[in-house]
């Protein structure tokens, strides 16, 4: 149960940055109305930020001097991905994942 | 205006407003912010963070998907700067959120209305946009109910999570530091499935320009500068190629 003060201020630095994007709209949504083209903007980002983190997962960028696939995750990546477009749930697509992670870990 | 609001509150019955119904309509959420919690507080162990570390974390930050990009980033030595940045716009989608949702609440107060974007999340957004949608309106204490529960079994969870560590030697072994993997592409397919039919082609493309300038800046930047730089060009281009 121990942490350092940087930490903490890190922490503290991530809440901030979390929060405020969270109650700025709710505080001034009365008096100013952000333009159609930034809320289009703003629309896209979701789907473009998870398979950014996905696509980031999937690359091995220090192994060789050409980024590559990492293997192991790719190849636990697609069964992964059918299972998530099948069910559309999170909590089996999170517990089948790590299961078929660890099943390939264990051969390969 | 206010009057008006007044009138409709009174119009309805009170089950459907309480805050006891908001905790029962969190009920089909929990299971995920369960397993979430539960892989979070294991990766979470696994990247160093001691279990106050972890709690500090989960009660004042409270967003899945950065909490565990924040142990990634933490992994590879990034610069506080970067990993604040990094859950900056991470999280910068709630701004989405909280615009959609804000304008169903202006006649609470101020504070109230501080209140239901702190606990904001992808889930409870989604529970309370389909409550909308299905009763017109959205009642404070209703919110209140749904988000308090979503909160406290978030931080139950990753803090159980985080004790469950101890027992795991080597969570790599066990694959679960693929959980925040299989996290993003679930999220990703909810996301696609929300999509409106005819738009489903632009966003498939926008998927292919990520993969494309993932795999480019991964050769000129760190991955997680890759990862706003990707996302900002391609929203952009999103807005740009929209019919």
């Amino acid at each position: 149960m121990t942490t350092t003060a940087s930490m903490v201020w890190l922490i503290i630095g991530c809440a901030l940055v979390t929060w405020l994007p969270r109650i700025v709209p709710f505080m001034f949504v009365r008096s100013v109305k952000l333009p159609d083209v930034v809320l289009k903007w703003l629309s896209f980002i979701p789907v473009c930020i998870l398979s950014a983190l996905v696509f980031e997962n999937l690359l091995d960028t220090e192994s060789t001097s050409f980024v590559t696939l990492d293997w192991p995750v790719f190849i636990t990546f697609v069964p992964t991905l059918i299972i998530a477009l099948v069910t559309k749930s999170l909590s089996i697509t999170v517990v089948a994942g790590v299961m078929i992670m660890a099943m390939v870990r264990f051969f390969m | 205006m206010t009057s008006t609001t007044e009138f409709h509150d009174k119009s309805t019955t009170p089950t459907d407003n309480s805050f006891l119904q908001g905790v029962k309509d969190c009920i089909p959420t929990l299971l995920g912010y369960i397993s979430i919690g539960l892989a979070f507080g294991v990766v979470g162990s696994a990247s160093g963070l001691s279990v106050l570390e972890i709690a500090l974390l989960t009660i004042l930050v409270y967003a899945g998907s950065a909490q565990f990009i924040f142990c990634a980033l933490l992994l590879t030595s990034s610069p506080a700067s970067a990993i604040i940045v990094t859950i900056f716009v991470v999280n910068l989608r709630h701004l989405l959120m909280s615009l959609t949702l804000a304008p169903h609440f202006t006649r609470y107060s101020m504070l109230r209305n501080v209140g239901f974007g702190t606990l904001l999340t992808d889930e409870t957004f989604g529970v309370a946009v389909t409550k909308r949608m299905q009763n017109g309106k959205l009642y404070g204490k209703w919110m209140d109910g749904l988000n308090i529960t979503a909160y406290l079994f978030w931080i139950l969870s990753c803090v159980a999570g985080a004790f469950l560590e101890q027992w795991v030697a080597n969570p790599e072994k066990w694959g679960l530091d693929f959980a925040l993997i299989a996290m993003f592409v679930a999220l990703l397919v909810l996301q696609l499935s929300s999509v409106n039919k005819n738009k489903i082609m632009h966003y498939l493309i926008l998927i292919g320009y990520m993969a494309v300038s993932m795999y480019g800046l991964s050769y000129i930047v760190p991955s997680h500068v890759a990862v706003l730089l990707a996302t900002v060009i391609v929203a952009t281009i999103g807005v740009v190629t929209d019919k």
